[in-house]
């Protein structure tokens, strides 16, 4: 009975200092000092998710490196305002539920200022909710999905590519105009990516316009049934929303099924170096395939944005392979940059989604960039590329549309040159 | 009291059992009072940590419900899944589903999330109704057969039916914030670590009662001798289908909470990886006691975590680094596993029990 009631005693003991304890915690409301989360005086400390393994890495995992390379370009010059950046990256492998995990650690662990970038319309989708919750400014997604461009419902989400949608429309009046008349089946990635881009194309072709339309998931390497349908159905234009480790995919299954459509690519997938080092010796089959692009082609070796990009990737890459996603990467950083700048010395959240709302800005881009209190979606429009003698060119004009029903129209407004030291200047 | 697989234990067992109920106050409420002064001291850490790991508390918390539960079955009535991940799926998108369902008819309370929990172990028990039916009449290879099945076709039908699964993007989980109540600036994953933990210690109450009740001397009966047990009147096909579906419900709210932690659900998160993980943090937490789940769902959270600060510490190249990140837990997982094996069979608990025993027998001599 003693020990009954002593170990009783002990445990009631226990229990009410615990509580005490736990009374005298404090709750972190904000203070009105409160530091800005990834601020100092001397640092800028911005996160970001990207597969740098899984299935959509090919390619992809080498914009982040280029950001970064970009952003230790402008720290060796001197910073914005004195702050240098510093960049995290995640590796998310494309997997939804790891971009929980990882965004998690980059806002709460690692009290980024900003996540820039982050990578995959899956994969940023299911963080949308989080980032909003906490507050934390979402800049510049790497997809062209329209779930970006939603300032009602998150106000710190702002996209970088254009949306699939117009992507889908530019595409398609390419189509329409220069090909009357041929089978046009679709191909796109299940997820809102294809199903954005297959509306676009429908809004110019109609949706008899479409004679099939097939979807694949990045969890399966296999897309023969989806060529061997389109085969069957005679297609002879083929539009891809997909990955570029799928254009490759179907370009590859398609010259081993005897089928030889004309390609025409969403700008995520139709990098051309990326491409050509995924199918190797059959590189030549990518011949004629029509994509988009909205920067500089990375074979344009004239222009005064590939020359500046690729001296930062000799200095600061590490002299790493200079394709699209390198010259995408570069961008991204150039517009952060740009946002920070705009933004003032005095950095807090508000102020850098509030400079991004203000819009303005030009850079690499040859379409226009569409910020406004309104408009959180990224680039409007594209221009069209053709690969022929194994290089990617612009042809035709400059596009811009919008994700309704509005016409595709020409943008003429001339492209800006660099500045002199290629760090934007306020 | 351990639950030991030496050849005749029933006398050992009934002893200790008669010894135990004679002296101390009902199992019941014992673990109730347990389970009380495990949650104050949750309380009490939960305002210490961090954001980050008041999240990865809770995601513990989630993972210790399935390692629970697949305890009772393998550790317990000795059935392999491995299919575990599967039913955690299952239990996400029930409560996905449920809330979502929910929240467009705008009851946006934060009660009815404990209808969309009991709604998902529900489905995932008649799920593991019909996987217990037809795993009770197999053996061996045949039932890793079958789970494994399970847990390659569940992820598959998301999207196979993408239109209600919403494919491999999965769906989001509507969660209403934490109660006002608790103060506008409230952190949400201290509240979360509070629904989560407060779930799982629910659960394993229920859990430790069922293995000191007749069920868990029926589960021990059959895992030792199915023939002895046949023998003594136990129906074992019966007794089979019971612990799978009890280790379906752990599953299916382990699964439930991680949905709800994460507010979104996708296959990724529940492929087969998962529920290969889930049987060897069981095993390596040490096979048959509950103690050694919760070993088990701190290693499923803690080893990803540590082999990403691992990998930061070497200034690796980027190729290098990037190959490491993906399987290194997996090579750090396999290795434990191996040396868990060879040097503690019994796993961490039952190296932690042989400890206390050994110091246990030294005390009396040391006071005398």
């Amino acid at each position: 009975m003693r020990t009954t009631e002593r170990r009783g005693l002990a445990i009631a003991t226990t229990l009410t200092l615990l509580l005490t304890l736990t009374a005298c915690g404090s709750d972190d409301g904000p203070g009105s000092g409160e530091p800005v989360p990834g601020v100092t005086d001397t640092e800028i400390v911005v996160g970001t998710h990207m597969p740098l393994t899984g299935p959509a890495s090919a390619g992809y995992s080498k914009i982040a490196p280029a950001t970064k390379a970009y952003f230790d370009y402008v720290n060796a010059n001197g910073g914005v305002h004195g702050r240098k950046i510093t960049y995290k990256v995640m590796d998310d492998g494309y997997n939804p539920a790891t971009t929980q995990q990882v965004v998690r650690q980059l806002v709460l662990q690692d009290k980024v200022f900003a996540v820039l970038n982050g990578l995959g319309t899956p994969t940023h989708t299911g963080v949308l909710d989080f980032l909003h919750t906490n507050r934390v400014p979402d800049l510049f997604v790497a997809s062209g999905s329209r779930n970006w461009d939603q300032p009602d419902r998150y106000p710190n989400t702002f996209g970088f590519n254009p949306d699939y949608t117009v992507e889908g429309k530019i595409l398609a009046n390419h189509v329409k105009t220069t090909l009357p008349g041929r089978k046009v089946c679709f191909l796109g990635q299940d997820d809102d990516f294809g199903q954005d881009a297959l509306a676009g194309v429908e809004k110019v072709l109609g949706t008899d316009g479409v004679v099939a339309r097939e979807t694949y998931v990045t969890s399966n390497t296999n897309v023969a049934p989806q060529i061997g349908a389109f085969k069957a159905a005679g297609c002879e234009v083929v539009i891809l929303a997909t990955v570029p480790g799928f254009t490759a995919l179907s370009v590859g299954t398609a010259a081993r099924l005897g089928f030889r459509p004309q390609w025409v690519v969403s700008n995520v997938g139709a990098d051309h170096p990326t491409l050509a080092r995924q199918l190797g010796d059959a590189a030549g089959l990518l011949e004629g395939m029509v994509g988009l692009n909205y920067l500089p082609m990375q074979g344009d070796t004239d222009n005064p944005w590939i020359q500046l990009f690729t001296k930062v990737n000799n200095e600061h890459n590490g002299g790493a392979e200079f394709d699209g996603n390198a010259v995408y990467g570069m961008a991204v950083g150039y517009l952060f940059v740009q946002v920070l700048l705009a933004a003032g010395k005095d950095l807090t959240r508000e102020s850098l989604v509030e400079a991004v709302r203000k819009g303005g800005y030009q850079g690499p881009g040859v379409a226009p960039l569409r910020f406004s209190a309104t408009d959180h979606s990224g680039y409007g429009g594209g221009r069209l590329s053709r690969v022929s003698g194994g290089k990617q060119t612009y042809f035709g004009p400059t596009y811009e549309t919008d994700e309704a029903d509005g016409p595709v129209n020409e943008y003429t407004a001339p492209p800006v040159s660099p500045p002199a030291n290629g760090v934007p200047n306020a | 009291m351990s639950a030991t697989r030496a050849p005749a234990p029933p006398y050992r067992q009934r002893a200790v059992d008669l010894v135990r109920t004679g002296r101390s106050v009902p199992t019941l409420l014992r673990h109730l009072a347990v389970a009380v002064a495990v949650a104050l001291v949750v309380l009490l850490v939960s305002y210490q940590l961090d954001s980050y790991r008041n999240f990865q508390l809770a995601t513990v918390a989630a993972y210790l419900c399935a390692t629970a539960g697949l305890t009772i079955l393998t550790g317990l009535c000795g059935q392999l899944s491995l299919g575990h991940g599967a039913l955690m799926a299952t239990g996400a998108y029930t409560v996905a589903l449920c809330q979502t369902a929910f929240f467009d008819r705008g009851v946006t309370s934060g009660a009815v999330l404990l209808l969309s929990l009991v709604a998902a172990v529900a489905v995932t028990v008649t799920v593991g109704l019909v996987v217990g039916v037809a795993a009770a009449r197999l053996r061996g290879p045949y039932l890793a057969g079958l789970t494994l099945a399970v847990a390659v076709v569940v992820p598959a039908l998301t999207v196979t039916f993408d239109g209600i699964f919403n494919g491999e993007q999965g769906l989001p989980v509507p969660v209403a914030p934490a109660p006002a109540g608790l103060g506008l600036y409230f952190p949400h994953e201290r509240w979360q670590l509070w629904m989560a933990a407060g779930a799982t210690l629910l659960c394993l109450v229920v859990l430790a009662n069922l293995v000191r009740s007749r069920y868990g001397r029926l589960f021990r009966a059959v895992r030792d001798d199915e023939v002895a047990a046949r023998l003594a009147g136990i129906h074992v096909a019966r007794t089979q289908v019971i612990a799978f579906v009890v280790s379906a419900a752990g599953a299916g709210l382990g699964g439930a909470l991680l949905a709800v932690l994460a507010q979104s659900v996708s296959p990724g998160a529940f492929g087969l990886n998962l529920s290969l993980f889930l049987l060897m943090a069981v095993v390596i937490g040490g096979l048959g006691r509950l103690a050694g789940a919760v070993w088990g769902a701190f290693l499923l959270v803690v080893l990803p975590d540590l082999t990403h600060s691992l990998t930061n510490l070497f200034t690796l190249s980027p190729a290098t680094a990037q190959r490491l990140e993906g399987n290194l837990p997996l090579a750090i997982f396999g290795a434990t596993l191996i040396v868990v094996m060879i040097a503690a069979p019994g796993g961490v608990q039952g190296q932690l029990s042989r400890l206390t025993r050994a110091l246990r027998a030294l005390r009396p001599a040391g006071r005398s």
